[in-house]
């Protein structure tokens, strides 16, 4: 049972679902960069900057707060950088040093907050406060909400968050080319001359505005989450960047969406209080990506195993048709009788011996096999493949006759034959 | 506005002082040296001797995670350790159990990081995203249920669920001294594999391959490192927490990998630093209130790393930059006494040197260190208003660059077929490294094809 109340829904499931699209989209350029983690490292050390902000500002004044954790996620960047290059480290490992040093500054600076009475909790920038964001002086219905006053009373999180957005969009729409030229292939971007480092550093700069933006009103975990979790799944659905793009804008807000209600709704229907949105929308995020990766058409587990299995079954059927050939064409008269001389298992071999009968292309059971004129067709254009392949191998490439059997026994399904060749193949048999 | 609620004491507490107290109450040095000797009480001391352990365990175990690339799987598991204990706490209050019995929980956190490490493996093998990815996943979607767990234990379930949270970022002040026994022993089982696996695992960290042709199963070593690594994690969980113990994997031996290239030293360095930050963190913070034992250990292990970045010298930066120098400035010395040579032993007037500097794009500050050099190798005779004067030596010096010069120039054209007026850039590189069998073999080599090289 799922009810939605204006006023306590609204606002949070709004920032929510922004913060979703925002990080979404910055995400695709890192998981295809392979620096998934860089939103995993700021949003953990921007709690020393928001920490310091209040100590200095020595109140809850959200600008400095702000610019206290966008400095330091800036620094993050920088520094991970300097211990790549400067000292020579393997850049997880930078990451790692960095991140966690920062982040423990982080707890100790709370434990001196804690002394003045006021807590900032670290678990709370962990996974934010969307309910905090609640409309107390909501309309009651939807169509009360097309009025100035919406906008007026929109909390500043929101606010940022679609600022943070549109700016990402823009950022992205503006530099399309570039970034993805730089996403595939830096040493190509620095050729044609801009540079692909000013353009991560660029990248970086909107992870962590992006990361700072969110993490007051959903917290941390849910950027983690959401810089790669709906990008992972879009790549897996698409070969090309800009649907890739927008699949994980709709990756992300079916996330954001499901994950709010579900948060509210599942502990309801067992009468329990509701639950972290944060954590709910990055489970959600979570099993999105699991039923891609199983089910996706092109990338998925499944398609792939079945696409597989399909290939082998016509390799097993060509072979076994060349098998026939070969034997007639030896005059050993009945064809193969064991299932050792196509090297097939039983059970294969029942299932190729039923497609090719379904394709008349043989006839007789098995010990009595023998080729319909389709089938001859096909054996013969293989077996021509496969000899036709031996001599080139043998020719052109320079491989001992005793040894080109086996690579042309691949070849012979996929390449196409060499244009031309010699009546016989290297070992005396002639080519059809 | 960010988790702002004015709770008090929820995060440590002391026995000295109470949470509201700004000034920090210096410990005595009586205190310093208890806490410091094992002299303080039972339970500070069962901290101190477990974390310290812990950094050793985490040290050794950490070296071999660094050098398969995979630290930050460490981060991945760590965090998906919540779930489990989540779930463990859960399935204890429903059988009936305690449901805060650390035993229990750990096992939990040990099971779901498991679970962890197997989906990343899982999504590596199966998709074509790449480990990065697969961490991030694994970690935020985790965490993301540990935390929907957490809520749901926090608002629904009965009285006994608090601390759980402490699992986060670690609370060492509440342990007691049966948590310290299952760290010691968890730390000592991790030390005793590394011991008995330590060839098979240095083998699989630089030679993937040849340990392969060896016969052996590298997937199945990797899965007891990353065993180890989970492991170390769980029993870190309550002192250091889960999102700080990742870095008592990664700083000792990041921070030892400064120091040496031999692979023993660098085991027993990190477990070393690891020890001293465990050692030093824990006992900072149980002298002074409000510095929770987890941050400290990790900024214990951190001023190390910083300590170890830059002042290390085999691999530290200060050293390679004071290396890197020298070696710069012998060159342009030797560009200077190659200069002399060619005007035949007449001082070098300061603009000729300045000119050069120019030339050579050497700023200028550069000079007086290059005067130093030439003074220390004696080369340098007097500096005089006419310019720089230099010894014998020196000219002789001066001789042997030139030659040098001439002989890679001449070999260069003629073995390398690089066109003369191409030669000169990159002999200007290779003259000064010339080592005394190298010009012999230089002199050989050109005299076989009948080039005249003169006498030495």
């Amino acid at each position: 049972m799922i009810t939605f109340d204006i006023g306590a829904d609204l606002f949070p499931l709004i920032a929510c679902t922004l913060a979703a699209i925002c990080c979404g989209l910055l995400g695709n350029f890192l998981v295809l960069r392979k620096q998934s983690l860089m939103g995993d490292a700021i949003s953990h050390s921007v709690l020393p900057g928001l920490v310091l902000a209040f100590l200095v500002a020595a109140e809850i004044n959200p600008s400095v707060m702000f610019a206290g954790a966008a400095l330091a996620g800036l620094a993050t960047v920088v520094l991970i950088e300097a211990v790549k290059k400067v000292g020579n480290v393997e850049p997880g490992a930078a990451m790692g040093v960095v991140f966690s040093i920062m982040f423990a500054l982080g707890v100790l600076l709370i434990e001196q907050a804690a002394a003045r009475n006021i807590d900032l909790d670290a678990s709370c920038v962990l996974y934010g406060q969307p309910e905090s964001l609640a409309w107390f002086s909501a309309p009651p219905s939807f169509g009360d909400l097309f009025a100035w006053r919406t906008i007026g009373e929109m909390p500043r999180q929101v606010m940022t968050l679609l600022a943070m957005t549109l700016l990402s969009v823009i950022f992205i729409s503006v530099f399309f080319k570039e970034l993805r030229i730089a996403a595939f292939d830096p040493a190509l971007a620095t050729s044609l001359g801009f540079s692909a480092t000013l353009l991560h550093y660029a990248l970086m700069i909107a992870v962590a505005g992006a990361t700072v933006a969110s993490f007051e009103a959903v917290g941390s975990i849910l950027v983690i989450a959401m810089l790669v979790c709906p990008a992972a799944s879009a790549r897996l659905v698409s070969d090309r960047l800009l649907p890739q793009i927008l699949w994980s804008v709709a990756f992300a807000i079916a996330s954001g969406v499901v994950g709010y209600f579900a948060a509210i709704a599942v502990p309801a229907m067992f009468d329990r209080d509701a639950v972290s949105i944060a954590g709910s929308m990055t489970v959600v995020a979570g099993l999105l990506f699991a039923f891609t990766a199983v089910a996706s058409p092109t990338q998925g587990v499944l398609a792939r195993a079945f696409r597989q299995r399909k290939l082998a079954r016509l390799v097993a059927l060509e072979d076994l048709l060349a098998t026939i050939y070969r034997r007639d064409e030896q005059g050993v008269g009945a064809a193969p009788a064991a299932q050792a001389e196509v090297s097939l298992q039983s059970h294969r071999l029942q299932s190729v011996l039923r497609l090719a009968r379904k394709r008349s292309l043989v006839t007789g059971e098995l010990g009595s096999l023998a080729l319909t004129n389709d089938g001859r067709r096909v054996a013969e254009r293989l077996v021509r493949k496969h000899r036709l392949w031996e001599d080139y191998l043998v020719r052109k490439a320079g491989v001992a006759p005793d040894h080109v059997h086996e690579s042309a026994e691949r070849l012979e399904h996929f390449a196409p034959a060499p244009s031309d060749g010699p009546e016989k193949d290297p070992h005396g048999k002639p080519i059809p | 506005m960010i988790g702002l609620s004015a709770h008090l004491g929820s995060f440590h507490s002391h026995g000295r002082t109470s949470i509201t107290d700004v000034t920090d109450e210096l410990p005595t040095f009586a205190e310093i040296f208890e806490t410091l000797t094992f002299q303080a009480g039972f339970n500070t001391n069962m901290v101190v001797l477990g974390t310290t352990l812990l950094g050793l365990a985490a040290g050794v175990v950490g070296v071999f995670a660094l050098l398969r690339k995979r630290s930050l799987v460490a981060d991945a598991i760590s965090h998906a350790t919540l779930p489990g204990i989540c779930i463990a706490f859960l399935a204890a209050v429903v059988l009936g159990h305690e449901g805060r019995s650390i035993p229990i929980l750990l096992t939990g956190a040990t099971l779901s990081g498991i679970a962890g490490v197997l989906c990343i493996h899982a999504i590596v093998r199966c998709t074509r995203l790449h480990e990065d990815a697969a961490i991030g996943i694994v970690l935020s979607v985790f965490f993301g249920a540990g935390v929907v767990l957490l809520t749901y234990i926090q608002k629904n379930a009965s009285a006994g669920s608090a601390g759980l949270d402490h699992f986060i970022t670690g609370q060492a002040a509440t342990m007691v001294t049966q948590d310290a026994v299952v760290m010691v022993s968890i730390a000592g089982v991790c030390l005793l594999l590394v011991v008995l696996l330590f060839k098979e695992f240095s083998l699989v960290c630089f030679n993937e391959s040849f340990a392969r042709a060896t016969g052996w199963s590298v997937s199945l070593l990797d899965l007891i490192m990353m065993a180890l690594v989970i492991l170390v994690t769980v029993a870190g969980l309550q002192a250091v927490g889960l999102i700080l113990v990742v870095a008592m994997l990664i700083l000792p031996p990041v921070s030892a990998r400064f120091w040496t290239d031999r692979l023993w030293l660098l085991v027993l360095l990190s477990g070393l630093i690891g020890a001293s930050s465990g050692y030093l963190g824990s006992s900072v913070s149980a002298l002074l209130p409000r510095k929770p034992a987890g941050a400290v250990i990790v900024l214990a292990a951190g001023v190390l790393f910083v300590i170890s970045m830059l002042g290390a010298p085999a691999r530290g930066v200060l050293a390679s930059l004071v290396r890197r120098l020298s070696l710069n400035m012998r060159i342009a010395s030797e560009h200077l006494l190659e200069a002399a040579y060619e005007q035949e032993g007449r001082p070098i007037p300061g603009d000729q040197i300045r000119g050069l500097a120019r030339l050579r794009a050497w700023p200028l500050w550069t000079l007086p260190l290059m005067k130093l050099t030439l003074n220390r190798k004696g080369y340098l005779a007097s500096v005089t208003a006419e310019g720089w004067r230099l010894t014998p030596a020196g000219l002789a010096r001066g001789a042997q660059v030139s030659r040098n010069h001439r002989l890679w120039e001449q070999y260069l054209v003629s073995y390398a077929d690089i066109a003369p007026s191409h030669v000169d850039w990159s002999v200007d590189q290779v003259e000064h490294v010339l080592t005394p069998e190298l010009v012999a073999e230089l002199e050989h080599e050109l005299r076989m094809r009948g080039i005249e090289v003169g006498a030495s």
